[in-house]
């Protein structure tokens, strides 16, 4: 099988400027209860999203028609918590390719990576400055480029490098798929169990 | 140069190296559970594979389960789907499952341990952040999302970059009422949420050493919550004397060869890491949370930091907290009212915390504002807790003895906090909405729990232990 590619993506930005964003708040737990992988945008950011009659909340910024993109850019420590792989399913499914942030949650990355879905790790001043493009221009694009590992401000040209381990970047640009790579290598699986000794 | 204990046991689980990329690490005890399974099962089914080691792998239902009349059959369809779906997979794959009737069910991390299932220098996973609990018997145990369950169902095997090593030394004599739980409160509220990130933590010294079997496992159970992907302590005879015996531990001189290998389970000496702390044992206080994140606690005696101790950049974070807890920055934590007491969860739904609950709340009566809900984190912590006759004295003192389960920790089940109203709870997150859309959640420990639970607003437990 086989994950959806990434190579580059040029895009307006989603702006969450808050900091320790945890999986409970991505999707809480009360909408884990599916046997599938589809289906979880519905329910990201639910009750920042939504209200308890179930309306719209007008000021959170994916009920705000200004935002729209395939880039979300958050605060520092995004994603930590749980280790639930569906919040980083209904950020995806929710049409998010990339998220932006100074920090990252172990976990959440793993599971991000996994899925198709970059996390594009910047310092805290470029950061800032994304936001503050953002602020100036809802529309501002920004452009992702895996291959060279770089993301940049399209408005200003400011740029700056990413790290991601190359094993990670060679599945994504080329869509290879962990457990196909861990089936191929099962005779040194067997071999390792034969080895052991305690 | 020497190895730490995390290597050691890291190490001799790596089938292979990949350059440039993370190790393939093999695991030994694969535990799962019935919300983050069903689609790493539907891809096995895709790939058309079975499981590669189902002898491995240990199933229970815990996430969903009611906690009262577990008899029946689960009112919520999606709940009952679920659980279902965990049955019908463990018998497709000859996997061993305890189910919600059987005498082993509970909290996957609190069967792991007390079935011997967990044990020394193994590598443990889990889709479940809290499997860092295990790494009390000086096992390297994390938590992994679905797609990563799969691997290990596919193959045994995981891809993970091995993180950095840090040791947090804490010496020293606990105080009165001080409990493992304030230990771990008080390191993550020193450290943040994201102190540990891309750390394995070592826990050394006396303040560690010197405690149970079960107060190790709630240290290790929160190391998850400073952002750690799991903690460990060496094991030692306290750790050798509660595995032995139990129903999956070796036997015999299976038993003799394991714990030559599980003595030899410590850092050495001129061992290496890459970050170290130390702290104090006699400086913490029983400790309480007052934000939306389990590093925003304080020593209960203490108050909410005031906004001019904030960096600037810190500022609209906390604020926001602040409004969805509805309290006042700079205002005093004792005697805030409390409507509702929680003791359970991976956390602390051990026998040990029961009957530090128990003790305390002996002879005594729960508040009335007060609506409790006491959950073992196990059938067989139900079953001990009822010999010891622990339930007839939470009965006595008024509170409820419910049945085994993740329950109002992250609330799949009924049990969840009303809106607005504001919970003690023994469990691990008081993320917003974590016990429920709109509850207030303060995590505190069982002592702690019990003394809010007696008064009716956040009381230091010491005031009642000062009086025995």
């Amino acid at each position: 099988m086989s994950i959806e590619k990434f190579i580059t993506l040029k895009s307006p930005c989603v702006p969450l400027p808050i900091e320790n964003v945890d999986t409970d708040q991505i999707i809480p737990a009360r909408f884990l209860k599916a046997t599938t992988r589809d289906g979880f945008g519905e329910n990201l950011f639910r009750d920042w999203r939504y209200d308890k009659q179930n309306q719209p909340v007008s000021d959170f910024v994916l009920n705000n028609s200004l935002y729209s993109g395939k880039i979300l850019v958050a605060g520092k420590n995004f994603g930590s918590g749980s280790s639930r792989e569906h919040a980083a399913w209904a950020i995806h499914d929710y049409g998010f390719k990339v998220v932006v942030s100074s920090f990252f949650a172990d976990i959440f990355k793993n599971n991000a990576l996994n899925n198709g879905l970059l996390p594009v790790q910047v310092s805290e001043g470029f950061l800032k400055k994304i936001f503050n493009e953002i602020q100036k221009d809802t529309k501002v694009l920004v452009e992702v480029n895996l291959e060279n590992q770089t993301i940049t401000i399209l408005s200003t040209g400011e740029k700056e490098s990413f790290e991601i381990n190359n094993y990670k970047k060679e599945c994504l640009l080329n869509g290879y798929d962990d457990i196909d790579y861990l089936l191929s290598i099962k005779d040194k699986i067997v071999e390792f169990e034969q080895s052991r000794t305690v | 140069m020497g190895k730490t204990l995390f290597d050691k046991v890291w190490d001799s689980h790596v089938v292979t190296q990949i350059e440039g990329g993370p190790s393939v690490l093999y695991i030994d005890r694969h535990l799962i559970h019935e919300v983050t399974s069903p689609q790493a099962f539907a891809g096995l089914d895709q790939r058309g594979i079975q499981v590669f080691r189902p002898q491995n792998t240990v199933a229970t239902p815990d996430h969903n389960v009611p906690t009262l009349d577990q008899h029946l059959s689960i009112k919520d369809q999606l709940s009952r789907i679920q659980v279902n779906k965990l049955t019908e997979n463990t018998k497709k794959h000859g996997i061993q499952l305890f189910g919600l009737t059987h005498k082993y069910q509970g909290i996957v991390h609190v069967i792991g341990p007390e079935l011997g299932l967990t044990q020394p220098g193994m590598t443990i996973v889990c889709g479940d952040s809290h499997t860092s609990t295990h790494g009390a018997f000086g096992s390297v145990a994390f938590g992994i999302g679905t797609s990563e369950v799969e691997m290990v169902l596919a193959t045994q095997c995981i891809l993970q970059p091995k993180p950095k090593k840090m040791r947090i030394t804490i010496n020293g004599k606990l105080g009165k009422g001080v409990t493992s739980k304030d230990i771990i409160l008080y390191i993550i509220s020193k450290i943040s949420t994201s102190g540990a990130t891309g750390y394995f933590v070592e826990y050394a010294g006396s303040a560690f050493t010197g405690l149970s079997m079960e107060g190790r496992m709630t240290v290790c159970n929160m190391t998850i919550e400073m952002g750690a992907r799991g903690g460990l302590i060496a094991p030692d005879e306290v750790t050798f004397e509660y595995i032995k015996g139990r129903e999956y531990a070796p036997k015999g001189k299976d038993w003799d060869k394991k714990l030559e290998y599980w003595k030899s389970l410590k850092t050495d000496k001129d061992a290496v890491f890459d970050k170290e702390l130390v702290y104090d044992a006699a400086d913490i206080e029983p400790m309480i949370t007052y934000g939306t994140n389990p590093g925003m606690g304080k020593g209960i005696t203490g108050s909410i930091p005031s906004l001019s101790e904030l960096q600037e950049t810190e500022r609209p974070t906390f604020q926001k907290s602040m409004k969805y807890m509805n309290f006042e920055p700079g205002s005093k934590l004792i005697g805030k009212p409390v409507d509702y007491v929680f003791l359970g969860s991976c956390t602390n739904g051990r026998i040990e915390d029961l009957r530090a609950f128990a003790n305390f709340v002996k002879g005594k009566k729960k508040a009335d504002s007060i609506t409790a809900w006491i959950v073992p984190g196990s059938k067989q912590v139900e079953k001990q807790a009822k010999e010891e006759g622990i339930d007839k004295i939470l009965e006595e003192a008024g509170f409820e003895f419910r049945q085994p389960g993740c329950s109002a920790c992250l609330a799949m089940n009924e049990d969840k906090i009303p809106e607005g109203k504001y919970a003690v709870s023994t469990t691990n997150r008081n993320f917003e909405g974590r016990q429920g859309p709109g509850a207030r959640t303060m995590l505190a420990s069982p002592l702690t729990a019990a003394a809010v639970a007696i008064t009716g607003k956040i009381t230091d437990p010491r005031e009642f232990l000062a009086e025995v």
